[in-house]
């Protein structure tokens, strides 16, 4: 089971709380869990990732284990506290002063 | 009795105001879509209880919220604006060529005639269509091939602002589109022309009276008159009788004829709207008072309208879509500020009483006049 956190804006539109819990077959990347939210939240299609190019949003971030996995490739599998569960795979609004 | 529903966008969400046909006392709702951008709402004419909502953010990007229920609830819909094929590039800032990207909506208006027919203006500039009530959205990609190559963006972005439908022709529309210019279709979007003969921008292109560029801040048409179009130009007052043929300016006594959004009354086809700002580097009301100006001739004679709107210290701008007419027997005329005010006045004009004080900086305003 993986778990996401989503920052309270997506909460708000896919109607769900903090976390939320995926199930996964096979690889656990970044693509593979945004396919699966996006599968499960369709809602959520175009808010974290650009539906024609399928890039992060610039002001969104990647953040797992106390790392940035944001400038990562998308393919890259992520670490085993993230795929056993352990951790949760968070995506965060980036700060923006003013 | 009829009444009003204001529909407020702002910079942190969406407000409804409404009030009964006295139009002295409002319920205000909201914030909708608290913390997020909202470009503008608009409800069907043919079903008044579905409203279109533009939801857009630096973060997130766009979500299209509908509402079946007159804004009591809303649900999101489709949100995928794909440009037709390979849409090629527009002029970037630098005189290279840039892709076209899809930022954000900028204005909805649904059909006349359909309550499942919305169009969406779009930055980077395009108009899209939907005909299933906004769950999916098609590029009238023939819009792009009136010279799309050339334009590039104003300090605003590169937006396709105002859509005009035609009531007496469903084959005519117009558009707007900042720093490229207004165009018409005949055919129902299949091709496009642009409809900018007479505009002259000196100041803003190198050939002043050139097809494409002109910055086209809004447009403005009675639905009885449909050949007749107002234009609010980046600078310049503009008017044409011939559905765009050709422009002349109706700037006249105007103390500054900068400004965004243009309206015209309910019922008085030749009495219009504007809002003088002072400047394109000054976005501001002529020495600090906010005043609207009111031309019952079809321009060059306006008289300002100051009675209950702030005469000292006022700083404030009024977007383009920030202003709108109800049709109750005596018009109703409302405008936003980057203030956070909604002026209203329930007789034309001649006085002016704000229905709130407070909001976010206002984007946009519309108003329905319900049975």
């Amino acid at each position: 089971m993986i778990r996401v956190v989503l920052p309270v804006h997506l909460q708000t539109l896919a109607k769900v709380k903090r976390e939320v819990q995926l199930d996964i077959e096979g690889p656990v990347t970044q693509r593979t869990i945004l396919d699966a939210l996006e599968a499960t939240y369709p809602t959520l299609r175009g808010t974290i990732r650009d539906q024609a190019t399928q890039q992060r949003r610039p002001l969104l971030r990647f953040f797992a284990c106390e790392e940035d996995l944001s400038h990562e490739s998308p393919e890259i599998p992520l670490p085993d506290e993230v795929v056993s569960g352990k951790e949760p795979f968070i995506i965060v609004g980036a700060m923006a002063g003013g | 009795m009829s009444s009003v529903r204001v529909l407020v966008g702002t910079r942190k969400g969406a407000f409804i105001l409404t009030s009964d046909g006295k139009r002295n006392k409002w319920d205000v709702s909201g914030p909708h879509f608290a913390g997020l951008e909202i470009y503008h709402l608009k409800g069907s004419p043919v079903n008044p209880d579905r409203i279109y909502a533009s939801q857009t953010s630096a973060w997130f990007g766009q979500i299209v919220q509908r509402s079946d229920d007159g804004g009591q609830t809303w649900e999101p819909v489709g949100n995928q604006f794909a440009y037709h094929g390979d849409p090629g590039t527009h002029q970037w800032y630098d005189g290279t060529q840039h892709p076209w990207e899809f930022k954000r909506i900028w204005h909805f208006e649904p059909s006349l005639t359909d309550a499942e027919t919305v169009y969406a203006g779009a930055e980077d500039a395009a108009l899209f269509r939907s005909n299933d009530g906004g769950q999916t959205w098609d590029e009238l990609p023939g819009l792009r091939d009136v010279k799309g190559s050339l334009w590039q963006p104003g300090a605003g972005g590169m937006c396709l602002h105002t859509i005009i439908q035609d009531p007496s022709n469903e084959q005519r529309i117009f558009v707007a589109i900042s720093a490229a210019g207004a165009f018409r279709t005949d055919d129902g979007g299949q091709t496009w022309r642009p409809i900018t003969r007479g505009l002259l921008s000196p100041y803003e292109l190198p050939d002043p009276d050139a097809d494409v560029g002109h910055c086209v801040h809004n447009l403005a048409m009675h639905p009885s008159r449909p050949d007749v179009l107002y234009m609010q130009k980046h600078w310049d007052v503009m008017r044409t009788d011939n559905a765009g043929e050709l422009w002349h300016e109706i700037s006249g006594n105007l103390p500054s004829d900068f400004g965004f959004p243009i309206e015209v009354h309910a019922h008085e086809p030749e009495t219009v709207y504007v809002v003088p700002i002072k400047s394109d580097s000054e976005h501001y009301p002529p020495d600090g008072k906010l005043r609207v100006y009111r031309s019952r001739t079809g321009g060059d004679e306006w008289e300002a309208l100051a009675r209950g709107l702030p005469q000292s210290n006022c700083y404030v701008n009024i977007l383009r879509d920030a202003m709108a007419v109800d049709t109750l027997d005596e018009c109703g005329v409302y405008f936003g500020t980057t203030g956070g005010q909604v002026y209203a006045s329930a007789n034309a004009g001649d006085t002016w009483e704000p229905i709130v004080r407070d909001l976010p900086a206002v984007v946009s305003v519309e108003v329905q006049t319900l049975p």
